[in-house]
Order: structure tokens, then C-alpha cells, then sequence
């Protein structure tokens, strides 16, 4: 289980992250919302470990953070960052492997090699193992970058998965199939949490959403709970319109146009 | 490691031998290669025998085997520290030079050169040329040292400043060296100007084996960085996640990077573009993994500069051309190639 309590962080006295408080059960799928800059992402860095909080807590099944070794560390949480650049000439394959590094010294051993595989036929990417990353397209190296994330933690059902807008650049099929693979492995226990900026997908494959808004945490409940319409507007200033799907009895959000006050009044020239 | 790569790594080492082999026997006086193993073959075998005072024997022991092993460490320390360094700094046009380390070196033995007769006499009797050596070594460790301390920022060294910090402590050395050559005397600029062109001319036994610790530990510790190293290439943060505490990483590269060039500045001056080139080269031929680029580049980085170092004794025989002369005018090419193509 992660448990965060009282979270405080701040960087040259801005104020990132204040007061925040929640915990991601085993098996569980929670997705952040919040507007662009609300601190989301600086959020996922935290609980990675990345970065140290100001003030607070933050335990993952029942150990503290910061008192975790690097190594043991990785071989427990995975975080897929947003910034998916790599220098120098490394084949599909060379990153993949990357992500098993903290789990043997020299040589890849046969288990690594087998989780290798696994994973690239699982994220659709086998058919570029040879290929250079940076020849790529977007959406090709960011589901290169999320194999490497998962073989990292494959075959440790109680990691924690952070995944920091995974489905930004993919298609269609590919977002629906990142988030099926998400939702799949918190079924065999990862805590996951997500970030996405599609209201739908959040309510479709979210177990828990928590939404925050200038680094603090508004609201946190089922998707049925906190998606209404007076939320959204609170924290993302939009209108929209809230249904229940009577297929899965979850939110079904509809966003109504926006227009621009400033331009709606005619100008006379 | 792929089968290709430890085919490019044998032949390479192949390469090493025959262009060593060719190295020890080209030159002012032309030895045969039959001639080089019967005197190797003696060599090993105890007994007295006419060969041993034979002028043969002594440019192959006394003159030209020093040079070819100093060829052979210079362009190995060269090759790894560039390859390293190109890694922690997740750019393939990075140089050992670039944070400093070079310039550092030569600005101090520049100042042991032009003031050792003022301020130096008495230790300049008492180390000879060790002090020109050792001087070299300080400005080396000094200019990396100070450039790391700048791009500290809350303990972690910050790579973008440490490069921006390195290119103004060039320009500062570039500037003093060149003050310098205004109060230097005729004879003390001709030396400075040879060293500033690199050459491995002052390669003796006693100079060999006084750098070969300090190019050989750094340049085997570097192999245990091929993992690390990789994971640079995701970003630092990644790397940290990966479990990699990349602070170490960093100054543990630095410092080896650090022992092994101004170890190789003070005894051969400054060659350029066999750091920036060789592991270049490599990766192309065999791929961006590290624990493969570090031991080729090491090789192919030795290669080189033998090779060179031919080149700069046959070329213009009996003037001897400055190495690194040789290796810019070589180097120059290759790259603009390399990188045209790659556009």
C-alpha cells in the first residue's frame, strides 16, 4: 500500500504541492485530474522518490521512501515520465533492457530476456527491436518508453506503477490497449496511478480519481462520486455534462462548446 | 554483449597488433618485422648473445618500443575518457576537453615551462622532467575540480552548467596560455608550441612507467561504467529511477576521466579529436551500448593514435610533424564526413 501524508513541497518558495494527503491500495487504479500545472506530474516525481517532500510522509508497503535503497527501490516502483528523449544511437531493444538493469549485475539472464519479449509483443513494438529509437514515430517511442517501465516491475505484483500521461501521443487502439494493460495489472495487484486528461477514459477504467487544483487535492472518491458537473467546472473551469452510461453504470461526460467572451460581442469598425 | 560486437572488438585488437608491430619497426632506421620477433623472442630468453648491442636493438628497446607503448596508453586513456564523457553528458560531440581538463593541464605546464629557469630551479633539479609532468597533472585535476564545484547546485552536479562552466575555463586558460608565450623566451616557445601540438617524442621508459598506473587504473575502472552509462542516455532522472545513484556515476567518471587524460597531456601534450572521434566511430560500427563502446573505443582510441604517431615520423622524414597535427588533419575529414552523411 502507498500511503502519503501531509505533503508539502516547495521549490524557491513557490509552493508546488500543499497539504496532500491519500493512499493507493493494492490492486487499485487511481487517476489524477487537474488543469495544467496543478501539480500532477511533480506529484508523480514524489511518490516515485525522485524528489523529497518539504514536510511529510510518504510509505510504500509500510517502508519510508527516502530510507529505501535506490536499488531495491527500483525493483518496487516505475515511473513513465512525460519527457521521453534519449542521446546517442540506442536500438528498441537496448532501452527495453534498460528497464531490467537494477535486476542483474553483467548479463541479462534468461528471465530478463523472457520478460523482454513478453512485454515488447504485449506494447506492439516487437517488430522494431532493431530499430534505432530515435527513427521512431511519437506515439511508437512513447510505447517503447512504457515497456520499459513495465518490464521494470513485471514480476513484482506489489509495485507501484506511476504512468505520467502514457496515452499522449498514442492512437486510438493503443490508448484504449495502454489502459486496458493498466487496469489489467492492478487486477494481478500493482497499485497504479495515472495520469490522463481524457474525462472518460478516467471514468471508464479508474478505481479511485483524485483531483487537484493549484497543488492542492480537491476532491477524491469513485469516478460515480467526484465526476459531476460542478466539480469539472471547479477544477478545470469547463462546462460539461454529466450522464451515467447504462452499460457501465459509470460518468459519461459530454463537454459543451466554449465560446470567447471577449470575441462574442460584434466589433463595428 | 552482441556476437557482432565482440567481432569488432577482436578484430580491432587484431588491428592493434599489426599497426604495433608496423610502429615498432617504421621509422629514421627501418627494422623488418622478422627481425622485431627474433629480437622480442631474444629478449625473453636469458644469455648473453652479439645482438644485444647492436644498434638494432637499441632503437627497437631504447627509442621505439617507449614510444609505441606511450602511443598505445595515451590513445587508449583518450578513447575511454571520451567515450565516458560523452555518456554522462548525453552528447556525442562532448570531449574530454570540453570541461576543461585539457586546457587546465597544458596552461599549467605552459607555466612550468616558461618559468621553470625563475621560480623552479631547485625543483626542477630535483624532478627533471617529472616536474612538467606532475605540473600538467595539478592544472588537469585543479580545472576539473573547480568546474565540478561550479555546477554544484543543493550538492547534485548539474551537467548544463558544468559544460557552460568548462567553456568559460577554457577561454580563461586559452587566454592565460597565450599571455604566456609574450613572456616566454625563443627556445621556451618552441617548446611550448611543440607541446601545445601534441607529440610523443618524449617518450621514454621512465615516462611510461611513471603515467602507465595512472592511464591504466582509470581506464580499466571505466569498463564497470557500461551499465550506468546507459542509462544516462534516458535522462538522469530515469537513470536515478533505474536504481543508479548517478551523482556517483558522475564524479567517479570525472575523476577517472580526469587521471587518465592529464596523465596523457603531461607526457604526449594536447591531441585533439581521438576523444571525439574514436568512440564516434565505434558506435557506428557496433552500436551506442556502452559496455561495448568503452572496451572498443579503448582499443580503437590506441590504434589511432599508433597509427598517427607513424604518420608523424615517416610522413615528413627526418622532420618529425607534431601528432596532433596529424590527428586533427586525419580527424578533420573522417568527422565532416561522418557528418554530412548523417544529416
Amino acid at each position: 500500500m502507498l500511503r502519503v501524508e501531509k505533503l508539502n513541497y516547495e521549490v524557491k518558495g513557490r509552493k508546488l504541492l500543499k497539504d496532500i494527503s491519500l493512499q493507493v491500495r493494492k490492486g487499485e487504479i487511481v487517476v489524477l485530474l487537474g488543469s495544467n500545472g496543478a501539480g500532477k506530474s511533480t506529484l508523480m516525481r514524489l511518490l516515485s522518490g525522485d524528489r523529497r517532500p518539504n514536510s511529510g510522509i510518504i510509505s510504500l508497503n509500510g517502508q519510508s521512501l527516502m530510507k529505501l535503497d535506490p536499488r531495491a527501490l527500483a525493483k518496487c516502483r516505475a515511473l513513465l515520465t512525460q519527457q521521453q528523449q534519449v542521446s546517442l544511437s540506442f536500438k528498441v531493444s537496448e532501452i527495453v533492457l534498460m528497464g531490467r538493469y537494477p535486476h542483474f549485475t553483467s548479463a541479462p539472464q534468461m528471465e530478463d530476456v523472457a520478460i523482454v519479449d513478453e512485454v515488447m509483443a504485449l506494447c506492439g513494438i516487437t517488430q522494431f527491436s532493431d530499430r534505432i529509437y530515435m527513427s521512431l514515430s511519437g506515439g511508437e517511442q512513447q510505447r517503447v518508453q512504457l515497456a520499459r517501465v513495465l518490464v521494470q516491475v513485471w514480476d513484482n505484483p506489489d509495485s507501484l506503477l506511476l504512468l505520467d500521461e502514457p496515452i499522449s501521443a498514442l492512437d486510438m487502439h493503443y490508448q484504449q490497449k495502454v489502459l486496458a494493460i493498466a487496469k489489467g495489472l492492478s487486477r494481478k495487484g500493482y497499485m497504479v496511478v495515472l495520469i490522463v486528461h481524457d474525462l472518460n477514459f478516467a471514468a471508464n477504467y479508474a478505481d479511485r480519481i483524485v483531483m487537484l487544483k493549484h497543488g492542492r487535492k480537491l476532491f477524491d472518491g469513485t469516478p460515480n462520486e467526484v465526476l459531476n458537473t460542478k466539480n469539472i467546472y471547479t477544477v478545470f473551469s469547463v462546462e460539461a455534462q454529466v450522464d451515467m452510461n447504462p452499460k457501465t453504470l459509470r460518468p459519461c461526460i459530454k463537454l459543451e462548446e466554449m465560446l470567447l467572451e471577449e470575441w462574442s460581442t460584434p466589433h463595428i469598425i | 554483449m552482441q556476437v557482432k560486437q565482440r567481432i569488432i572488438i577482436l578484430f580491432l585488437t587484431i588491428t592493434l597488433i599489426l599497426v604495433g608491430m608496423v610502429s615498432l619497426g617504421l621509422g629514421a632506421y627501418y627494422i623488418p618485422v622478422g627481425d622485431i620477433w627474433l629480437l622480442l623472442l631474444h629478449k625473453l630468453e636469458p644469455g648473453s648473445s652479439i645482438l644485444d648491442n647492436s644498434l638494432e636493438n637499441n632503437v627497437l628497446f631504447v627509442v621505439r618500443m617507449p614510444r609505441v607503448l606511450l602511443g598505445i596508453l595515451v590513445g587508449a586513456a583518450l578513447g575511454v575518457s571520451g567515450a565516458a564523457i560523452q555518456g554522462i553528458f548525453r552528447n556525442p560531440l562532448a570531449d574530454p576537453g570540453l570541461i576543461g581538463i585539457s586546457s587546465g593541464a597544458s596552461l599549467f605546464a605552459v607555466l612550468v615551462i616558461a618559468f621553470e629557469s625563475i621560480l623552479f630551479t631547485s625543483l626542477s633539479q630535483i624532478m627533471g622532467h617529472y616536474l612538467l609532468i606532475s605540473g600538467a597533472f595539478i592544472g588537469a585535476g585543479l580545472t576539473a575540480l573547480l568546474v565540478y564545484r561550479i555546477s554544484l547546485k543543493d550538492g547534485r552536479p548539474q551537467i548544463t552548467t558544468m559544460l557552460l562552466a568548462g567553456i568559460a575555463i577554457n577561454g580563461l586558460a586559452g587566454a592565460l596560455t597565450g599571455l604566456m608565450t609574450y613572456v616566454a623566451t625563443e627556445q621556451q616557445l618552441r617548446t611550448i608550441t611543440f607541446w601545445m601540438l601534441g607529440s610523443l617524442g618524449g617518450a621514454t621508459w621512465e615516462s611510461v612507467s611513471a603515467v602507465t598506473p595512472f592511464i591504466l587504473l582509470p581506464v580499466y575502472g571505466m569498463f564497470f561504467f557500461g551499465k550506468p552509462l546507459n542509462t544516462f542516455a534516458l535522462g538522469e532522472m530515469q537513470a536515478d529511477l533505474l536504481g543508479m545513484r548517478t551523482d556517483r556515476v558522475k564524479l567517479w567518471v570525472i575523476t577517472l576521466g580526469t587521471l587518465a587524460v592529464g596523465a596523457s597531456v603531461a607526457v604526449s601534450g594536447i591531441i585533439g579529436f581521438v576523444g571525439l572521434l574514436v568512440p564516434h566511430t565505434v558506435r557506428l560500427m557496433g552500436g551506442a551500448d556502452n559496455r561495448y563502446v568503452l572496451i572498443a573505443s579503448t582499443i580503437m582510441g590506441a590504434t589511432v593514435l599508433t597509427l598517427a604517431d607513424v604518420l608523424s615520423r615517416t610522413l615528413a622524414a627526418p622532420i618529425e610533424l607534431p601528432i596532433g597535427v596529424i590527428t586533427a588533419l586525419l580527424g578533420t575529414p573522417v568527422f565532416l564526413y561522418i557528418l554530412i552523411t548523417e544529416k
